[in-house]
């Protein structure tokens, strides 16, 4: 029997399928039916996440494929983690391609790109919906491809095509690790199945050092995909992608598939103390490095990148110090504000024509809409009550607090103020002061800005139901009846708080009333700055070492498949030849010499016999008569 | 009506071939028409089979039987079964795409198709022959159509590439020979057939000889690394509908080799020279793929591509467990059916713009979309997206290795990650990036090129979406196999 | 009252020697084939003198090796004359100092 929500990731298919086959003759209307998919599969996912806040679930599965007579499935699950999920993607992606009508109006490859994007739906929506590890796998390689084409959606770009591959390269280094995580989870354990992922089966391993590297491989795949150090270095490149694909796949949804799968995985890692330390550790590094890199930006969708690799790191920290609930209600609440926060970067390049925030400022007059909707996301994010960011980032600081990791707690913290200070900056670069640039700002249409203000109200509001004043009601949803303990810790909130208050005021006092200062800043603090804008010679590094190496690998081993192998092919050709021509000599001159001399030697003597044979008959018979005479004279003894 | 329908299959493109050259020179049209006409027939008749196949039966089927030489002992004995079955419908397809493809040749029409059709009842009774006497002789069959093929029409290095194909075949199928000899010799009474063959259990030593024999005949026509310099040489060289066999079809038969002769008849040497494989495979799967990606001709990189995607088999082959054996086999066809595609898909650049250089492209896509797009879908499929065909063989194959040489499955998926770097370059080089101001006027792919590309791309999409439609037909036999095998090896 | 045998030997010889120095010295073929039926006819002359003088053999047997072999020479002149036409008409000559076809 086929249920409903089978078709939560069929219908953006069939809508890929149609503009694909048929986008020369719909052209325009191509966005129509990509935004009715996507609308019908989130009305159906909201009706599916209902159902399950009420208790209810869903499995449905078939054999896919059998593995050494282990049948591996192919289905779908509904469980309260991929419920939230499938809202944040549905609704958010839906919002997002109406935008895009907007966002993307008279480009040539109008129809390709909604092509894209209800592929990218499908394949984010399978990922969600996954019941097996293999499953997500498939899917998880599919919106990395759906990534790789709309990075380099603009593909005569050369950086954006070398954006889009640099992305999909970067994560299949994780991805391997995440197929080997895997086989070893599958051998180790014998199951591959999500639902039997449970505490029970992976005390029934503990210790195991296999289970252990499976762990930790299995990471890999979220750090390749969540853009975590190391891999974290194609964001940032990610962002040559038209904006909508920043807000959609490399903000909200895609990126956040690695905290999705840690989540999913949770029981696994939080067995393993020493994997969940990696994952917390991971996780800091990546918040307080890319929160590092954000600061000097002036590029304000590569702000945004770092800001995105930030938050992320944020999740992973949350996860690895064992807040599941805590992780994902920040990823709930990060999806909302920085769609919001890309969609509105959009628009101020849609309305400005630049993206470079040294041309930009004094927008707020002209692009009002932009201007408040992008200050409640900033607001959102920075951490200020009672916005949606406050309320998951402070449970991730309660999480760090409790969990005893003080470095981890006060490297976050450390982080928290960063965000709020780069993103106020970010704000008061753009819509204050003078317009540095010649530019003519003008508002976007009300098809983009209607997304942005509807995701406004979601940035404000998506927090309650996670927040006190609703009794961790998400919390509870998520943990299905397991609540973990969530304690008010008052230092933590007054911390919490004074660090986003502290953000916006360094901003303000720097980018408002003193706008010289940073300039000298740099100056002074130059190591640092430079750091910054250099993201610590991450990318040259790579470049140096691991790119280079590689190049150089491929190249030696060419040269030496034809200069060893190939030549010494050839050469055994060659030899052959050559002994060939010895053969030929002596064939030449001694076998055959041989058989001349014999017919040289016959030819000499008959050329002495020959003399004989006169021709004249009268020899002839003067010859007769002497051997008569002879005959006569032997028989007669004479 | 009880039809030979094996015979058939083998024997219809030689009546094909016999028609060509009944035909006066010149009728272009004519002899087109009926090299199509027998392919397709093939074809046909290959669809026919399949459908009548039994799928739960793991022995041969539609045996065909028949006395040759009697002296010797010798068999006319054809027949199907599990492992065979994939095999003989890539070579109908792609025989009969190919031909389709092969319509762009204008030069020597005659020749070229007669020596085509010749080359297919080669393939066909390689992979349908039963008794090794059959199986050499037809084996041989293919060598000397392919190498006029590629020496008469192929590029500028023809006459190279052609010797060195022809003389590197040659030398390992003497080889292969004295292993088919040595096994006719030491078998009482003296057989060539094959089923016969598998139920003797021959001394380990013996087996590790005539294995190794067997080895270097197969190991040179799959090629397993170090022994593939050939393949490049020859792809660059030959046409584009030679290439497609070439790759599609003829480097099959190495591996097939190994199914259908070395593994049932030398289970103990096989299971001695696994780890050895295993090696070998691992290399070529890495080696291969880092070779590729130095490439700059876009049809040597295809080609240094398949010897990292045929490592996969020999990597499936080392191990003796069912996912592997079976992803093996499936690597087969799906490697098949993707290295032919883009085959076609480097002749229809390559007719157009006359080179195969890739940085001589650039933004090719915006002005050939269609093209574009086929070609980003197979390599897709080549560098294992999941949802296509590549990735489940391969899959099958590493997640069979893993139990059995962990490092080495580690290892192999470097090949994994080397397959997306060398396959992404191509697609940015060739396709995207600024459009090169010389190829402004680059006609998009045509409808027959199309049509010769849009089966294979129906079958990678299928069998990557479930491939239980293609493993149905191989899982009986590979268990039947892989039971063979455990009674042997453990005797 | 019969001639003595002596003599008709004696007679023979000369004819005989007569024949064979014609055929060594003639260049004429013609004439090599006279003399050739010269040296028949002496033996003729030998068989008949030997079968009348000789007492207890049969005179008939003589007589008939005689005519036996003027049969024999009479188909040998054919012959050989038909070979003399036959080479006078390729090589315009009959002078066998000048024939020698036979030579290697």
């Amino acid at each position: 029997m086929v249920t409903y929500p089978v078709f939560i990731p069929l219908i953006p298919l069939a809508s890929f399928a149609i503009i694909v086959f048929f986008g020369k003759w719909l052209k325009e209307k191509s966005a129509w039916v990509a935004i009715l998919a996507s609308a019908a599969s989130c009305v159906l996912s909201l009706r599916a996440a209902w159902t399950v806040a009420q208790g209810g679930s869903f499995h449905q599965s078939f054999n896919w494929l059998m593995i050494n007579n282990i049948p591996l499935e192919f289905g779908i699950a509904i469980d309260p983690l991929s419920a939230v999920m499938l809202f944040v993607v549905t609704f958010i992606g839906t919002l997002i391609v109406i935008y895009s009508v907007g966002y993307m109006h008279e480009d040539p490859r109008y129809a390709r790109f909604f092509a894209y994007l209800s592929l990218f739906l499908f394949s984010m929506l399978g990922l969600v919906l996954s019941s097996t590890l293999v499953q997500i796998y498939l899917f998880w390689e599919l919106v990395g491809l759906c990534s790789y084409f709309l990075i380099g959606f603009w593909f005569e770009k050369k950086s954006a095509a070398e954006a889009g591959r640099k992305a999909f390269i970067t994560n299949r280094i994780g991805d391997i690790g995440f197929f080997l995580g895997i086989v070893t989870f599958f051998y180790a354990t014998g199951t591959v199945r999500f639902a039997d992922i449970r505490p029970e089966l992976i005390h029934a391993h503990a210790g195991s050092a296999v289970l252990t590297a499976s762990a930790l491989l299995l990471f890999c795949g979220a750090v390749g995909k969540s853009a975590q150090f190391p891999l974290h270095v194609w964001l940032p490149d990610a962002m040559e992608g038209p904006t909508p694909v920043s807000a959609l796949i490399h903000a909200a949804t895609m990126v956040a598939a690695g905290i999705y799968l840690v989540a999913r995985l949770f029981p696994l890692f939080h067995a393993f103390p020493d994997v969940s330390q990696v994952i917390a550790i991971i996780g800091t590094v990546t918040a307080l490095m890319a929160a590092f890199f954000a600061l000097t930006q002036m590029d304000i969708k590569k702000v945004l990148a770092y800001s995105t690799i930030s938050q992320l790191g944020y999740m992973t920290a949350a996860l690895g110090v064992g807040g599941m609930t805590a992780g994902t209600f920040h990823l709930m609440t990060h999806a909302f504000f920085k769609a919001l926060l890309f969609l509105g970067a959009g628009s101020v390049i849609h309305g400005s024509g630049v993206q470079d925030m040294n041309e930009m400022g004094g927008l707020r007059k002209t692009m009002p809409i932009t201007f408040w909707t992008f200050v409640m996301a900033t607001v959102a994010i920075a951490g200020i009550p009672p916005f949606a960011g406050f309320w998951s980032k402070d449970e991730i600081l309660v999480r760090a607090f409790e969990s005893g990791h003080r470095i981890i707690f006060w490297a976050l913290v450390l982080t928290a103020l960063m965000t709020s200070f780069y993103m106020f900056r970010l704000l008061f670069l753009t819509f204050f002061g003078k317009t540095r640039g010649h530019l003519h700002p003008h508002e976007s249409p009300l098809v983009m800005t209607l997304p942005l203000i509807i995701l406004a109200f979601g940035s404000a509001l998506i927090g309650l139901p996670g927040s006190p004043w609703m009794h961790h009601w998400f919390q509870n949803f998520l943990a299905a009846g397991h609540p973990e303990e969530i304690g008010m810790n008052s230092f933590v909130v007054t911390i919490s708080i004074a660090t986003s208050v502290a953000g916006f005021l360094t901003a303000f006092a720097l980018y408002v009333l003193k706008p010289e200062l940073p300039k000298r800043f740099a100056k002074k603090y130059w190591v640092l700055y430079e750091a910054s804008k250099n993201k610590l010679w991450i990318d040259e590094f790579y470049q140096a070492t691991v790119i280079g190496w590689f190049k150089a690998v491929s190249k030696n081993a060419f040269v030496f498949d034809a200069e060893v192998i190939d030549r010494t092919v050839n050469e055994v050709g060659l030899k052959t030849i050559s002994v060939s021509r010895i053969k030929n000599w002596i064939d030449q001159y001694i076998v055959d010499g041989l058989v001349n001399l014999t017919g040289w030697t016959v030819r000499k003597i008959s050329a002495v016999l020959r003399l004989i044979q006169t021709g004249y008959i009268h020899n002839y018979l003067f010859v007769l008569l002497l051997g008569l005479l002879v005959i006569v004279f032997a028989v007669f003894n004479i | 009506m009880h039809l030979p329908i094996l015979s058939c299959l083998v024997f219809l493109p030689l009546v094909g071939m016999i028609l060509i050259m009944l035909v006066p020179r010149g009728r272009d049209n004519l002899i087109r028409g009926i090299a199509t006409i027998a392919t397709a027939l093939v074809l046909g008749l290959t669809i026919k089979l399949l459908a009548a196949f039994d799928q739960t039966q793991s022995g041969m089927q539609f045996v065909e039987h028949a006395q040759w030489i009697r002296e010797l002992n010798v068999f006319y004995h054809l027949g199907v079964d599990g492992i065979s079955i994939l095999m003989i419908f890539a070579t109908a397809l792609l025989g009969f795409l190919a031909c389709v493809a092969s319509f762009g040749i204008t030069e020597r029409t005659k020749e070229y198709f007669a020596l085509y059709l010749l080359l297919e009842t080669g393939m066909m009774g390689t992979f349908l022959s039963l008794d090794l006497f059959l199986f050499y002789i037809f084996w041989e069959v293919v060598l000397v159509p392919m190498y006029f093929l590629i020496g008469v029409w192929g590029g500028p290095r023809k006459e190279y590439a052609a010797i060195k194909f022809f003389l590197y075949t040659l030398a390992g199928s003497m080889f292969m020979l004295i292993g088919i000899l040595a096994l006719y010799f030491n078998h009482t009474p003296h057989t060539f057939d094959m089923i016969e063959l598998t139920k003797n259990s021959f001394a380990l030593y013996f087996q590790q000889l005539v294995f190794l024999a067997l080895f270097f005949g197969f190991a040179i026509k799959v090629p397993i690394f170090p022994f593939h310099t050939w393949l490049p040489d020859a792809h660059v060289e030959a046409p584009t509908p030679i290439s497609v066999l070439l790759a599609g079809v003829l480097l099959k038969m190495g591996t097939y080799g190994f199914f259908r002769i070395s593994y049932p008849i030398l289970p103990q040497a096989a299971h001695w020279f696994g780890p050895y494989m295993g090696v070998l495979a691992v290399i070529g799967i890495v080696y291969g793929g880092f070779v590729a990606f130095a490439q700059k001709d876009f049809k040597k990189m295809v080609a240094y591509s398949s010897v990292s995607h045929m490592g996969f088999v020999l990597l499936g082959l080392a191990v003796f467990t069912p996912a592997a054996m079976n992803g093996a086999l499936l690597q087969m066809f799906n490697h098949a059916m993707i290295t032919g595609g883009l085959f076609l898909l480097v002749g229809v650049l390559y007719d157009r713009a006359h080179t195969r250089e890739m940085d001589a492209f650039g933004g090719v896509w915006s002005k050939m979309p269609v093209y574009g797009s086929i070609l980003i879908f197979i390599s897709l499929a080549s560098l294992g997206l999941p949802g296509l065909s590549g990735f489940v063989s391969e899959f099958m194959v590493l997640m069979g290795s893993y139990p059995v040489y962990r490092w080495m499955t580690i290892a192999s998926c470097i090949g994994i990650l080397l397959a997306a770097a060398y396959l992404l370059y191509m697609i940015q080089r060739v396709l995207l990036g600024p459009l090169n101001p010389k190829w402004s006027r680059l006609p998009d792919i045509n409808k027959r090129e199309i049509f010769t590309l849009v089966p294979l791309m129906i079958f990678i999409l299928a069998v990557g979406v479930y491939p239980k439609i293609a493993l149905q037909y191989i899982g009986p036999s590979i268990e039947h196999l892989l039971h063979l095998l455990a009674g042997k090896i453990a005797a | 009252m019969s001639i003595p045998l002596n003599h008709l030997l004696i007679f023979t010889s000369l004819l005989f020697l007569t024949g064979l120095y014609g055929a060594l010295t003639r260049r004429n073929a013609v004439g090599i084939l006279i003399a050739i039926e010269i040296m028949l006819n002496a033996v003729n002359i030998n068989f008949v003198a030997f079968t009348s003088s000789l007492k207890n053999t049969s005179p008939e047997l003589g007589q008939v090796f005689a005519i036996f072999v003027i049969v024999l020479a009479a188909t040998t002149a054919a012959v050989g004359l038909a070979i003399v036409v036959a080479i006078y008409r390729n090589q315009k000559t009959i002078y066998t100092d000048e024939i020698d076809l036979l030579k290697w």
